[in-house]
């Protein structure tokens, strides 16, 4: 299998001088074509940062980023659902769908299309016509996806996209996005701070950690999706993924104790 | 507070005031030419509309407003979006702007006489001024606000060029602060236009001076009356319009 997705000893710092905050120093990650891979770790590790330079958001400082997407002029190849609230206010529910399809070759029918499509597939197909602040959090997180869904893209970038949202929508969803990846054979890179949740989507799960940043742990999960929710395997899983976090936790503390 | 019982306490604030001025006025405290009764302001209004006075002079400082308002509204929302997108324009205004902003408009009233003589373009471009300001800085400040992030979305859904984000986001973004330097700008010209006129250019302003001259002092209050319902009128106008563009706000 070829890799969609290959950083090789990337390097991403912000700031100057003192305040120079190196987030990845040599970081190596790959997603191979059509894989899951869920990546955890602690608040401020640099998740969202590592998705914001895959999709050429913010620059890298060295190394090299490799995307292989095909290029089709009905869709975009990458597309990123944010992990903060993104919509645009002065947009309709309709309006935030299609704005990644400005630009692209997508006749105006085909676009009405992908919206209803979109809003069916998260639930939400009366909202078309409604602004942003008539939603709620968890509502609009659901149109963060389906924007980045409507554009058809063969990497998915998700940036914590069921955070706000309650158990059972969560649920939902998770099988949904199942479903979509197998059906539409997505390569999807999910960011997640729940455990459970990285262990339930990914084919792989990667722990960042550590400053500067690296993959300090990697977990394939060989478990058949249909016996992911409970089951012995999944839960003897889920507490080695969460204990090799806690490992991670404690090692960056005493490091950053010794410096 | 129900609306009805605002609505009556606001009438009846305003027509217990009118009484009193009235009762006033007739008590023989004050002569007549000093303060007239406001009963003595709707004939008032029908000479100066049977003479022709009130449409003609109404119909200039409109004007006068009118260009003044779209030439200081137009130049102050472009250069302040400009100077708010270019750092290094914005360092280059920030003495200037702080020199020249605190000048009155109506500081400029020598020079555009001897630039323009008495002539409507004096007027407009007095009134131009402080509407230019307003503007200036609002935009400046609505454009520095536009939340960074959704600049962030715009670029990851493939919106990368210069025109396609200040279309997609910095504009839209920034049209309720706009706005509102807009609206303040509206009530801003209304201050300047009488005195812009104060020094013979045809308009709401020559007419209350003459009238003061001959002390037809229910006239002048016509007039200062004509300004308050014409402000009304275009800062109605203007929040319906307002209140149509940004219906996406809350
Ligand atoms: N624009 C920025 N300027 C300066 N520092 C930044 C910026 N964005 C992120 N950082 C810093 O980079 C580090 C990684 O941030 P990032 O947002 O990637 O964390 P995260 O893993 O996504 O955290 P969370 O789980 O809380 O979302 C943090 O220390 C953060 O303070
Ligand atoms: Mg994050």
């Amino acid at each position: 299998m070829a890799a969609v997705i290959e950083t090789k000893n990337l390097a991403v710092a912000f700031g100057e001088g003192d305040a120079r905050n190196v987030v990845f120093h040599r970081l190596n990650v790959s997603v191979e074509e059509g894989e899951f891979v869920t990546l955890v770790g602690v608040s401020g590790a640099g998740k969202s940062t590592l998705l914001r330079v895959i999709a050429d958001l913010i620059p890298s400082l060295e190394g090299s980023i490799e995307v292989n997407a095909v290029r089709v002029p009905s869709r975009r190849p990458i597309a990123m659902v944010f992990q903060a609230d993104s919509l645009m206010p002065w947009r309709t529910i309709s309006q935030n769908i299609t704005l990644g399809l400005e630009g692209i070759d997508v006749a105006d029918a085909d676009m009405q299309q992908r919206v209803d499509h979109t809003l069916d597939l998260v639930g939400l197909s009366d909202f078309g016509n409604r602004w942003p602040y008539q939603l709620s959090g968890g509502e609009r997180q659901r149109i963060g996806i389906a924007r980045a869904l409507a554009v058809e893209p063969d990497i998915l970038l998700m940036d914590e996209p069921f955070g706000s949202l309650d158990a059972i929508t969560r649920t939902g969803l998770q099988d949904e996005l199942l479903r979509i990846w197998r059906e539409t054979k997505k390569s999807i890179l999910f960011v997640t701070h729940d455990i459970e949740e990285a262990v339930y989507l990914g084919d792989r799960v990667l722990l960042l950690g550590g400053t500067p940043a690296e993959i300090v742990r990697e977990y394939r999960v060989d478990i058949p999706r249909n016996q992911r929710r409970e089951g012995e395997a999944f839960l003897r899983k889920i507490e080695e993924v969460k204990a090799g976090l806690h490992e991670a936790i404690a090692v960056t503390a005493n490091n950053a104790n010794d410096g | 507070m129900k609306p009805t019982t605002r609505y009556v306490l606001s009438s009846t604030g305003l027509v217990v005031f009118l009484l009193f001025w009235e009762g006033f006025a007739r008590s023989g405290i004050m002569e007549p030419h000093l303060l007239p009764p406001p009963s003595t302001i709707p004939p008032a209004l029908i000479s100066e509309i049977n003479e022709g006075f009130w449409q003609v002079m109404v119909w200039s400082s409109l004007r006068h407003y009118t260009i003044g308002f779209v030439l200081g509204s137009v130049l102050g929302v472009t250069l302040g979006v400009v100077v708010a997108l270019f750092p290094r324009v914005e360092a280059s205004q920030a003495y200037l702007a702080r020199i020249l902003r605190p000048i009155p408009p109506l500081a400029w009233i020598p020079f555009a006489i001897i630039w323009f003589g008495i002539t409507e373009t004096a007027a407009a471009f007095i009134i131009s001024i402080g509407i230019f300001w307003i503007n200036y800085f609002t935009a400046m400040g609505a454009v520095k606000a536009v939340d960074k992030d959704l600049i962030e979305v715009a670029r990851a859904f493939g919106h990368r060029t210069f025109p396609a984000l200040l279309r997609k986001v910095i504009l839209p973004g920034a049209a309720p602060g706009i706005l509102s330097g807009l609206r303040a700008g509206l009530g801003q010209g209304w201050m300047t236009v009488v005195a812009a006129e104060l020094f013979g250019i045809q308009g709401i302003g020559q007419r209350m001076i003459e009238a003061a001259g001959l002390l037809n002092t229910q006239v002048v209050i016509l007039y200062m009356f004509s300004i308050a319902f014409l402000y009304g009128v275009s800062d109605y106008v203007f929040v319906r319009i307002q209140q149509r563009i940004l219906a996406w706000q809350r």
